[in-house]
C-alpha cells in the first residue's frame, strides 16, 4: 500500500437519513411562524409582545435548568422555542405579559425540566404551562378582546402591560372605546354553549372570530400542519385520528342527545382543536410510538375534547384532553406492543 | 406504509429507502485486477469450524489446488487462489476485528495463473448425495455476505421438506452491484447453479427475486429461463432490507419465518444469485472457489466498479489499483448498512466480502453526530422490518435491562439490519446497543 491513511472505526450502519432532531424542531418553528404572523396581524402589538415575552421566558428557564444540570446548552435544539411559541399562541391576545412569563416558566420547569429535559417529559410542556395559568389566573385567561380593530399596531391592550402581582385593569371600557360592532367578548364555543349562537363556518376557517391568539384560523393551521406532514416531520396519523375522534363522538352524541350535541364541522374548526390536533397532540414526546397506540391515543383525545366541551363546565376541552392523552400514553403503549414478524398470532 | 403499496410490486412491511448509489458501478462490466505479491488467506472464511491447513511452509502450490480441508460437516475446504509458495501460517487481521490464523501465500510474479486443478464432473450422473459433497468440495459459501457453507444450506433436515427455492438477487445494500453484474454477465451459469440447488434440495420450483431498480437484470434472466417453467423471475420493490431472507420470502410468497426459526420450517430455502452463479461456473469443471467479484465504490475511489479479485487480496492492494488518494478514512467490507469497518489495510478479501467501500465521515465531533435523547418520534418503529419496538428497546438498553429486552421485547429477533439507526433523528446508535445487549445476554447465559 502506497498511502498510509488514518483509519476510523465506526459501527454499522455507516449511512444515516438526513433528518435529525434539530432539523425537525426547526421545521416545526417554521410551520408555527405563519400562524404567529397571522395572530399578530389579527390582534396587533399585544400579541407580538406576548409571543416575544413567553418565548423568552421559556428560553431563559431552559437555560437556567441547563446551568443547574449538565451545563449543556440545549437552546440549540429549538424545542424550548417551540414550547414558547405554542404556549403564547394558546393564550388570550390581551393576556398580561407578566402572566405570560409565569406561564413560560411553569411550562419549562414543571412540564419539562422536572422530568429530565427533552424527550423525558410525559406531558406537553406548553399545555402544562397553560394549565398552570388557567388555574392561577382564571379571569385573565378567559378575557377575550376584539380582532382587527383600528390602531392595533399602535397601542397595547390595557391588560397586556399590567404590573406583576396586581389585578390587571378591566378591558371593558377600552373595548367600548374601540367601538367594535357586535363584539360580545365570547368565543364561538362559549356563544354556542351559553347562548345557542352558531358561528359561521367560513369565519371559523378564516379566523374572523374571538379566541386565543393563534387558534382562530383553522385553515391556516391546517396548511401549516400539512406542510410538516408532507415533510414527514409530523406524524399525520395523530391529527387525523384526533379529528376522526371528534367527528365520531359528535355523530354519536347527536344520536343520543340531539339537543346538546353540536355538529361535527363546528367542533372541528372551533376553539383550539386544530392547533391542538396538529401541533400539540402530535408532539412526538408525549404520543405513543406503536401504530395501534397512535390510533387509540388520537381517538381518545378527539372524543374527550367533545365530551368536555359538551358536558364539562368549561367551554373548551382540547387542553385537558391532550394532557389526559399524554398521561395515558405509557399505558397505551404497554398494551399495544406490535406483533413481531414471524410471531404466531395466538401467542 | 403498506397501504400505498397495494398496487406496487411485491414487498414486505416497513423498511427504509436509503439512496442507492449504484448507478456508476452497476453500469460498469466486471474487470479483473492484477494479482498482488502476497495473499492473506484466513482459515475461517465461513461460518462453522475453520479449515485445517494441508500445506507446509515453503511448499509450492498451483492455482486451484486445495490448501486446507474441511473440518467436519459445517466447514469447507480452501483452495489456492494463485500459483506461488506458502510463506507462513500466522495470525493476521480480519474483517471481524480479531486476528485469525491465515495462510500467507507469496504469488509467483511470472506465473500464467491458469487454473491447473480440478477435473470435469458429470453432474447429471451424480446422486443427490454426491452432488452435495461436490458442493462442499468446491468450498462454496454464501457469497452475499453471510458466508454460510452452501452444502449445509442445501441439505434439508430430514424432518422438513421444502417446496420452493428462492434465489436472492435483491442486493438491497446501497453501493453494492456485484450481484447485479453477475446476473447480467453470467445468466447461464446462474441457471445451471439454480438447477443444481433445486436438485440438492428436491424443490420443484425456483423464484428469482430482484429489486425493481435492476430491470435490465430481470429482462436478461427472463430471456434465459428454461422452457419448462420451473424457474421464474419476480421484480420486488426496491427497499432496504429486501435482500434479507425473511423479508424476501414474505415479499415473494407471503410466508413468515417463525421467530427463531429457519426458512426450511415454512418450506423455503434461499440462496444468493452470486453463490449460485459461482456454483454454476465451478461445479462442472470440478474447481474450487478461488476468486470473487467485489464492488469497490465510495467517494474515496477514483475508479469505482466491480472487480474480480483472488481471495486473500489485501484491501490495501485493491485501494492502490482503484486510485485511492488518501483523504477518506473509513473502510468498509460489504455494504454501508451492515458491513463492518476494518482496522487494518492488510485485511484480506474473503469469500463473504461483497464490497469494499471507502467513505468519509470526518466530523465525528460535529453537532450533526450529536446523540440527543429519544424524542419518541416512532420512525424506528415504522422502519423495523421485524416489527420490533427499537425505541423502547433503546430506552431499556440505556437502563441496562438486557434480560427484559430479550424476554419481553424480542431482542433476539433483531438481525441488525440498521434501519432503526439509519432513521433515528437523535442519532442514537440503536443497533450497537442491541449488539451489546445480545453479547451480554449470551455471556450471562454461558
Amino acid at each position: 500500500m502506497k498511502i498510509k491513511p488514518q483509519i476510523e472505526l465506526r459501527t454499522t450502519p455507516h449511512a444515516h437519513a438526513p433528518d435529525d432532531v434539530v432539523r425537525i424542531m426547526r421545521n416545526v418553528v417554521y410551520a408555527l411562524l405563519p400562524i404567529a404572523g397571522f395572530a399578530i396581524w389579527q390582534f396587533g402589538l399585544s400579541v407580538l409582545a406576548l409571543l416575544i415575552i413567553v418565548t423568552l421566558s421559556c428560553l431563559l428557564t431552559e437555560r437556567f435548568f441547563n446551568w443547574m444540570g449538565s451545563g449543556y446548552n440545549s437552546l440549540g435544539d429549538w424545542s424550548a422555542t417551540i414550547t414558547g411559541l405554542l404556549l403564547a399562541l394558546t393564550l388570550p391576545p390581551a393576556f398580561p405579559l407578566w402572566m405570560g412569563a409565569v406561564a413560560g416558566f411553569a411550562a419549562i420547569s414543571l412540564g419539562k425540566a422536572l422530568f429530565g429535559g427533552l424527550g423525558m417529559n410525559v406531558l406537553n410542556p406548553a399545555l402544562v404551562g397553560r394549565a398552570f395559568v388557567q388555574a392561577a389566573f382564571p379571569v385573565a385567561i378567559t378575557t377575550w378582546t376584539p380582532a382587527f380593530f383600528d390602531g392595533r399596531f399602535s397601542q397595547f391592550a390595557p391588560s397586556t402591560l399590567a404590573l406583576p402581582f396586581l389585578r390587571p385593569p378591566s378591558v371593558d371600557s377600552w373595548v367600548e372605546l374601540l367601538q367594535i360592532d357586535a363584539f360580545s367578548g365570547a368565543t364561538p364555543l362559549a356563544l354556542h354553549k351559553f347562548e345557542g349562537i352558531q358561528t359561521d363556518t367560513i369565519d371559523l376557517l378564516t379566523g374572523m372570530t374571538m379566541g386565543s391568539a393563534g387558534e382562530t384560523s383553522a385553515l391556516l393551521i391546517l396548511a401549516c400542519g400539512l406542510y410538516l406532514a408532507f415533510r414527514r416531520m409530523l406524524d399525520w396519523r395523530i391529527p387525523l385520528t384526533v379529528m376522526g375522534g371528534v367527528v365520531l363522538t359528535s355523530a354519536l352524541l347527536s344520536l343520543v342527545d340531539p339537543e346538546k350535541a353540536p355538529d361535527a364541522i363546528f367542533m372541528l374548526f372551533s376553539g383550539g382543536l386544530m392547533l391542538g390536533a396538529w401541533f400539540m397532540a402530535s408532539d412526538m414526546v408525549g404520543s405513543p410510538v406503536t401504530p395501534l397506540g397512535i390510533l387509540i391515543y388520537g381517538l381518545l383525545i378527539g372524543s374527550l375534547t367533545v365530551v368536555i366541551r359538551v358536558y364539562g363546565g368549561l367551554t373548551e376541552g382540547v387542553m385537558y384532553a391532550i394532557l389526559l392523552g399524554n398521561a395515558a400514553t405509557p399505558l397505551i403503549e404497554q398494551i399495544t406492543q406490535p406483533r413481531v414478524f414471524g410471531q404466531r398470532a395466538s401467542k | 406504509m403498506s397501504l400505498f403499496n397495494l398496487f406496487g410490486r411485491p414487498s414486505f412491511n416497513h423498511g427504509i429507502h436509503p439512496p442507492s448509489n449504484k448507478t456508476v458501478t452497476g453500469k460498469t462490466p466486471i474487470r479483473r485486477l492484477p494479482f498482488p505479491g502476497m495473499l492473506v488467506i484466513p482459515l475461517s472464511q465461513h461460518i462453522g469450524k475453520p479449515a485445517i491447513p494441508i500445506v507446509r511452509k515453503g511448499e509450492e502450490v498451483v492455482r486451484g489446488q486445495p490448501i486446507a480441508k474441511a473440518d467436519g460437516f459445517v466447514s469447507v475446504p480452501i483452495h489456492a487462489p494463485a500459483t506461488g509458495r506458502i510463506k507462513s501460517i500466522e495470525l493476521m487481521p480480519t474483517a471481524q476485528g480479531r486476528n485469525a490464523p491465515s495462510i500467507l501465500l507469496e504469488v509467483y510474479e511470472g506465473a500464467t495463473q491458469e487454473v491447473l486443478w480440478g477435473e470435469e464432473q458429470a453432474i447429471g450422473d451424480m446422486s443427490d448425495e454426491a452432488l452435495r459433497q461436490a458442493i462442499q468440495n468446491s468450498g462454496m459459501v454464501g457469497l452475499g455476505g453471510a458466508a454460510f457453507p452452501s452444502h449445509v444450506k442445501l441439505t434439508i433436515p430430514e424432518d422438513k421438506s421444502v417446496d420452493t427455492l428462492i434465489v436472492n438477487g435483491c442486493e438491497c445494500e446501497p453501493y453494492l452491484s456485484c450481484d447485479h453484474r453477475m446476473m447480467l454477465e453470467h445468466p447461464r451459469a446462474l441457471m445451471r447453479g439454480i438447477r443444481y440447488a433445486m436438485r440438492a434440495t428436491g424443490t420443484k420450483q425456483a423464484v428469482i427475486g430482484i429489486e425493481d431498480n435492476k430491470m435490465d437484470a430481470v429482462e436478461t434472466l427472463r430471456a434465459n429461463l428454461p422452457r419448462e417453467g420451473s424457474i421464474s423471475v419476480e421484480a420486488v420493490e426496491t427497499k432496504y432490507p429486501q435482500g434479507s431472507e425473511k423479508m424476501l420470502i414474505k415479499s415473494l410468497l407471503g410466508r413468515e419465518v417463525p421467530t427463531g426459526g429457519i426458512p426450511a420450517e415454512i418450506g423455503v430455502v434461499v440462496n444468493n444469485v452470486g453463490t449460485l452463479a459461482a456454483l454454476g461456473q465451478l461445479l462442472p469443471k470440478g474447481e474450487g472457489l478461488i476468486e470473487r467479484v467485489i464492488t469497490v465504490a465510495g467517494p474515496g475511489v477514483k475508479h469505482p466498479g466491480n472487480y474480480l479479485v483472488p481471495l486473500g487480496t489485501p484491501i490495501g492492494f485493491v485501494l492502490d489499483q482503484v486510485g485511492y488518494e488518501g483523504s477518506e478514512t473509513e473502510f468498509i467490507l460489504g455494504g454501508p448498512m451492515m458491513g463492518p469497518a476494518v482496522s487494518a489495510l492488510d485485511t484480506p478479501v474473503t469469500k463473504g466480502t461483497s464490497g469494499l467501500l471507502v467513505l468519509n465521515e470526518p466530523n465525528i465531533e460535529a453537532e450533526t453526530l450529536r446523540i440527543w435523547p429519544c424524542i419518541k418520534c416512532a420512525r424506528c418503529v415504522d422502519a423495523c422490518p421485524m416489527h420490533l419496538n427499537p425505541s423502547h428497546l433503546g430506552l431499556l438498553a440505556a437502563k441496562r435491562k438486557y434480560e427484559t429486552m430479550a424476554e419481553e421485547f424480542h431482542l433476539n429477533d433483531c438481525f441488525e439490519c440498521g434501519s432503526c439507526s439509519y432513521v433515528c433523528p437523535s442519532n442514537i446508535p440503536l443497533v450497537q446497543y442491541f449488539r451489546i445487549a445480545k453479547a451480554i445476554n449470551r455471556e450471562q447465559a454461558a
